[in-house]
């Protein structure tokens, strides 16, 4: 592994070269655990053994469901059911996977934004974003289609909605969408499909996370600074470090229990609260909900989807420049995918030299608008697409958009940013007082 | 396809939308007090029993509970009948279609609670958690936090909800309940008071007997709530020993990284 300079594992014993010598799986891993990591890190860097966390329950979780359940529309519902009444701790099996997808998002949104504040977006990681932005995609669509699969009214009318962006794209949409049903709408082949993906994507997401790892691995994690760890010398690359095991890993597994304490609150004391009351009612394709919601983590980008109406001039003029192949509704699914397609060129749209923005005074407050305009967009979603809403939420897509397109190109121009630490020493020592003679007291 | 659904759902968007204006939106729901509500909450058995007692003479007549098993009404933490009283509770009430007598036959404790689709009824097992009772405000779901989901305070608030008005809509007859999103429900009042007598001399107005069925319900919906509350605080409370424990190898651990090294 390239990088900063630091021991790697030597075999010792004579069955420890053996092995070394066919397949250094121990040097890996050892290399893995004791990798120099930054040791200015702050709580946000958590998120990523929380997400690993609970990419793993959600596969042993969905494992074991997975034994009781039974994708088809006139059993799936009962299975569910079966599940929650007659498996031995089955009711606390489908609370935590159901709950476990919303702790997901939790994670992976404050990972994201994490990643977009200190800039770890930046070169050289941008594959480690891109690949990173791979998984958000593959998990969204994980998420989406295990809703399906307890085949409630939401179930089902959320993958009608769903699959019918798809329809929306011109010529080619209709046929799309029907392949994707496996039908004219959603139905038995569907649901089979549905349930097929569901077990397989996870495992992708596993493989993704692993090349995810292999990569930051390579360029070192970034830090609050965004200052580079120096790799001069072995001596010099110590002083910005500290290796991941121990003290990151106790450190990450005291927030992960922090964090599993109150997702054990919410599982044993209000499992439903994040769910649809609706999904407790079976599929009916005869009777459609009075208001159909995705779940809370699509909400932000279902509120993009639906911002775009026909009466927007920027449709409008989409529209006439391609004849009237994009309309609003295509338009609205561009938007939708577009939102995570600036996203994830945030490495080539950001402009500033600097990484970390805890030294840009302007860039900070877009990022707060950001975050603020996230949540913003998140309650929008669950709003009746009427007025006010719609102007809101039209409001809140376009800085969406600007954040990424105009203010992040921007800025790296404009902006004075803040002088930056030389070291990550130097910050560390500004934190703590310098480790050669201040004795604090105890 | 999709326009066509679209349009189907917009239809229906503006039909309902038209429908909850005219009865001026959604249902009045009366913040009842159940003893399961909070993370202390459990069921109350006697208040259980006087609620199956209410389905059974009255629900029972139109709506099912397909999804339970009448061996439930046994297990732990729930109404706490012996094994020969839910033999005989289903016996007695109860007759199911066996396959291989290709006949009917009493029903068992095996069996679940038989399906009821005689005039259209929807199913109870799930009604509680189908249905909440708070929302908002502003879809910011803080009522649901503070006050519980409320699928058993919209039972109880549609059962004491009629106002005692009719009116016949393409031959049917609709009520007006204060509680049913749109005013208007084509459920005839199911319950008057002293419609059944309760075994321990409880009161039997309309107001306790809606509760307690409510209440019923919400067993039915979610009969492993007491056990799921229970993991919660094991759980919780392993969690906190264990964040204090990991809170306190981090400070040690790190004190020499950070406040320099004392070998």
């Amino acid at each position: 592994m390239a990088g900063i300079p630091h021991d790697h594992y030597e075999p010792t014993t004579g069955a420890e070269k053996w092995l070394h010598k066919r397949l250094p799986i121990v040097g890996l891993l050892y290399d893995t655990i004791m990798i120099p990591t930054p040791k200015n890190l702050n709580w946000m860097w958590i998120w990523g053994i929380i997400l690993t966390f609970c990419l793993a329950l959600q596969i042993v979780t969905g494992i074991v469901l997975v034994m009781h359940y039974t994708p088809h529309v006139d059993l799936a519902f009962a299975s569910v059911e079966h599940i929650m009444r007659n498996v031995n701790g089955g009711y606390m099996l489908r609370y935590l996977h159901a709950n476990g997808a919303s702790l997901f998002f939790i994670a992976v949104y404050a990972h994201i934004f994490r990643g977009l504040y200190y800039g770890s977006y930046k070169a050289p990681r941008e594959i480690t974003w891109i690949i990173g932005m791979l998984i958000f995609l593959a998990m969204m669509g994980t998420a989406f289609m295990g809703y399906v699969l307890p085949w409630g009214q939401m179930s089902f009318w959320g993958a009608t909605v769903i699959t019918g962006l798809f329809g929306a794209i011109p010529l080619i949409g209709e046929p799309i969408q029907t392949w994707l049903l496996g039908g004219p709408a959603v139905d038995n082949a569907t649901l089979n499909r549905f349930f097929s993906l569901h077990y397989l994507l996870p495992f992708v997401i596993a493989a993704l996370v692993a090349v995810h790892i292999w990569a930051f691995h390579t360029t070192g994690n970034n830090n609050p600074t965004g200052v580079e760890v120096r790799r001069t010398s072995k001596a010099d690359a110590e002083k910005d470090t500290v290796p991941f095991w121990p003290y990151f890993v106790i450190k990450d597994l005291f927030a992960l229990a922090v964090i599993l304490a109150v997702f054990f609150a919410i599982v044993g004391f209000m499992p439903n609260y994040l769910g649809h009351p609706d999904n407790y009612i079976e599929a009916n394709p005869l009777s459609t909900p009075a208001h159909i919601v995705p779940e809370w983590y699509f909400l932000p980008f279902y509120a993009i989807l639906r911002a775009f109406t026909a009466d927007v001039w920027a449709v409008q003029f989409a529209s006439f420049i391609t004849g009237g192949i994009v309309d609003a509704k295509f338009f609205g699914v561009l938007a939708m995918f577009g939102a995570i397609a600036v996203m994830a060129l945030a490495p080539w749209l950001d402009t500033s030299t600097v990484r970390s923005g805890r030294y840009r005074p302007t860039f900070k407050w877009c990022f707060w608008v950001l975050v603020v305009d996230f949540f913003a967009l998140m309650w929008l979603g669950a709003m009746p697409a009427e007025e006010p809403y719609a102007s809101f939420s039209l409001i809140a897509s376009a800085y969406w958009f600007a954040y990424f397109l105009v203010i992040l190109p921007l800025l790296g121009v404009i902006e004075k940013p803040l002088p930056r630490p030389a070291t990550i020493e130097e910050d560390f020592e500004a934190h703590y007082g310098k480790s050669s003679n201040t004795t604090p007291a105890e | 396809m999709f326009k066509k659904l679209t349009l189907s759902a917009l239809t229906a968007l503006a039909l309902s939308a038209g429908g909850a204006f005219a009865a001026g939106g959604e249902g009045h729901i009366e913040d009842f007090d159940f003893s399961f509500e909070g993370p202390f909450g459990t069921y109350d058995q006697m208040q259980l029993q006087r609620g199956l007692k209410v389905y059974t003479e009255v629900c029972a007549a139109c709506h099912g509970l397909k999804f339970v098993p009448i061996r439930s009404l046994g297990e732990e933490g729930a109404l706490g009948y012996s094994e020969d009283e839910v033999r005989a509770y289903a016996a007695q009430n109860f007759e199911v279609f066996d396959e291989e007598l290709d006949d009917f036959r009493p029903a068992r404790p095996a069996d679940n609670f038989p399906e009821n689709t005689g005039v259209g009824a929807p199913d109870l097992s799930l009604m509680a958690k189908a249905r909440a009772g708070f929302h908002g405000p502003y879809g910011l779901g803080i009522n649901q936090m503070v006050k519980g989901m409320g699928g058993a305070e919209y039972i109880a608030s549609l059962l004491t909800g009629y106002t005692g008005e009719t009116k016949e809509e393409a031959g049917v007859t609709l009520y007006a309940n204060t509680a049913f999103p749109g005013g208007w429900i084509s459920m005839a009042p199911p319950l008057a008071g002293e419609d059944v007598d309760f075994d321990d001399g409880h009161s039997n107005s309309l107001h306790h007997e809606s509760q307690d069925v409510a209440a019923f319900l919400m067993w039915t919906a979610e009969p492993k709530m007491m056990a799921r509350k229970q993991a919660g605080f094991v759980g919780v409370f392993f969690l906190v020993v264990l964040s204090v424990l990991l809170y306190l190898v981090n400070k040690r651990i790190w004190k020499p990284v950070k406040y320099g090294r004392k070998d």
